[in-house]
């Protein structure tokens, strides 16, 4: 399981929870994971090109990730969030 | 028979608010806001017996999504599958939606089903009363396409499909306006599109009357007379009487110091040679706002051979409003009621067909849409 940062402007999809745990191997498969929980909150992350949106940025550990595909370690946390142009 | 208590749907660029009013029209409660921050161009309530609201929202972060209520606006639910185009490997043809920007309730014989139009241009559909949407190819991968809409082209909120109107007659008849082509007209219900710009003026191109290009404000047709439509066009005001395919700048007849500028025109429900329409200065670097900061409507009661004035109530001066292409609507009373939202996000309102004006709100973020309907 991967531990993931919800950033404010998703924390209504996850009943307020700022951190949250889930399945998948990559970056895309915790979004999906997350999306079965929660959903619609994919779709408010990534367009239906599979483009990370523009104002939204994932993170993993301190790595800043363009590819959906990126492979997760054991250890690997996801941080998702807006980006300070979006406001 | 009792007057009927009016409701005003109101999106801004940060949430929604609605007002209920009396049944004089004269008291207003709020409500809302509702998904305050959020951007919110059009809030739509079904009037064809279930009574669904619809709400287009996105964020400055988030992705664009569509928000509906079955419960008169307490509580709000998302769709299931917000529109979105087709999938596409190429990466120059790889469209995503960035906002939906107008909805529409399909025709009155197909309860349940919803149009809604986006930016980029893009048509979608819904027949599950707006729980999923799926994309309407007959536009969005028509052969032209990407003439109809070229990429970076459009409003300063991006290129938009700004408006899809139905033939209260006939399900198959269909318009959209576009920002970046003009009007189109579909037959098929929405299998196929052609351009309907014939007369419409694009003087920011080097063909000032192309078959496309135009920048279609708002279109409006006539309830009762269908073949008749009301255009306020980036290009002046215009109208059409089908089966004509000729616009006609009714607008020339408007006073040459206010123009014929604006971005939506209102129709009386009840007469189609009656229409309304909210001046703003479209000269120099187009300031859009209320003539020599002295807003006004102003009415036509021929179809546009004449114009009057109507001021009686706003600022006599200073006041440079802005109303947007949403922000102008009316109700179906009688006397008709006209609302009308600014992007200083203040309310106005008549009860007397545009005789008198007062406010009803102020304060609001900036107004995007403003939709009139009976509180059920």
């Amino acid at each position: 399981m991967t531990r993931v940062l919800i950033p404010t402007q998703l924390q209504s999809y996850c009943g307020g929870a700022s951190r949250v745990v889930a399945a998948g191997g990559t970056v895309d498969g915790v979004l999906r994971n997350l999306d079965e929980r929660f959903p619609g909150i994919r779709f408010r992350i990534v367009d239906e090109q599979d483009r990370i949106r523009r104002h939204m940025r994932i993170f993993v550990g301190q790595e800043a990730v363009s590819d959906l595909g990126r492979v997760l370690g054991e250890r690997d946390e996801v941080l998702i969030f807006g980006a300070l142009s979006g406001g | 028979m009792a007057a009927q208590a009016m409701q005003l749907l109101v999106g801004t660029r940060k949430g929604a608010w609605i007002y209920r009013g009396d049944p004089s029209r004269r008291d207003w409660a709020v409500h809302g806001p509702i998904h305050l921050g959020e951007i919110i161009n059009h809030v739509v309530i079904d009037r064809r017996g279930g009574g669904t609201m619809l709400m287009a929202a996105k964020t400055g972060h988030l992705g664009p999504t569509i928000f509906r209520s079955t419960d008169a606006g307490a509580t709000w639910a998302e769709a299931k599958q917000p529109p979105a185009f087709a999938r596409s490997d190429d990466p120059l043809t790889a469209r995503s939606v960035d906002h939906t920007f107008w909805i529409e309730p399909g025709h009155a014989d197909e309860p349940g089903v919803w149009w809604a139009g986006a930016s980029p241009p893009g048509l979608f559909a819904s027949e599950d009363d707006g729980v999923s949407w799926t994309s309407v190819p007959g536009f969005n991968d028509h052969p032209m396409y990407w003439k109809w809409a070229p990429p970076g082209e459009g409003a300063p909120d991006g290129p938009l499909l700004n408006q899809i109107l139905i033939d209260p007659r006939d399900a198959a008849h269909m318009y959209l306006a576009t920002s970046t082509a003009g009007v189109f007209e579909s037959r098929d219900r929405a299998a196929s599109w052609a351009p309907l710009n014939k007369g419409v003026e694009a003087n920011f191109l080097p063909d000032p009357y192309p078959e496309y290009g135009q920048d279609a404000h708002y279109i409006a047709v006539h309830p009762l007379q269908p073949d008749r439509l009301y255009q306020q066009n980036h290009c002046g005001i215009y109208r059409i009487d089908r089966p004509s395919d000729t616009w006609e700048r009714i607008g020339l007849a408007m006073p040459s110091d206010i123009g014929d500028i604006g971005f939506t025109v209102v129709v009386h429900p009840r007469d189609a040679d009656t229409a309304w329409v909210f001046p703003m200065d479209g000269t120099t670097v187009w300031p859009r706002t209320s003539p020599g900061g002295r807003p006004a409507v102003y009415r036509t009661r021929d179809g546009g051979a004449q114009w009057e004035r109507q001021d009686r109530g706003f600022p006599r001066e200073q006041a440079w409003l802005t109303v947007k292409r949403q922000a102008f609507c009316a109700d179906d009373r009688d006397p008709l009621g006209l609302y009308l939202g600014t992007t200083g996000g203040e309310l106005w309102m008549s009860d007397s067909e545009g005789e008198d004006w007062r406010p009803i709100a102020a304060h609001l973020p900036e107004i995007y849409s403003v939709v009139a309907a009976p509180i059920a």
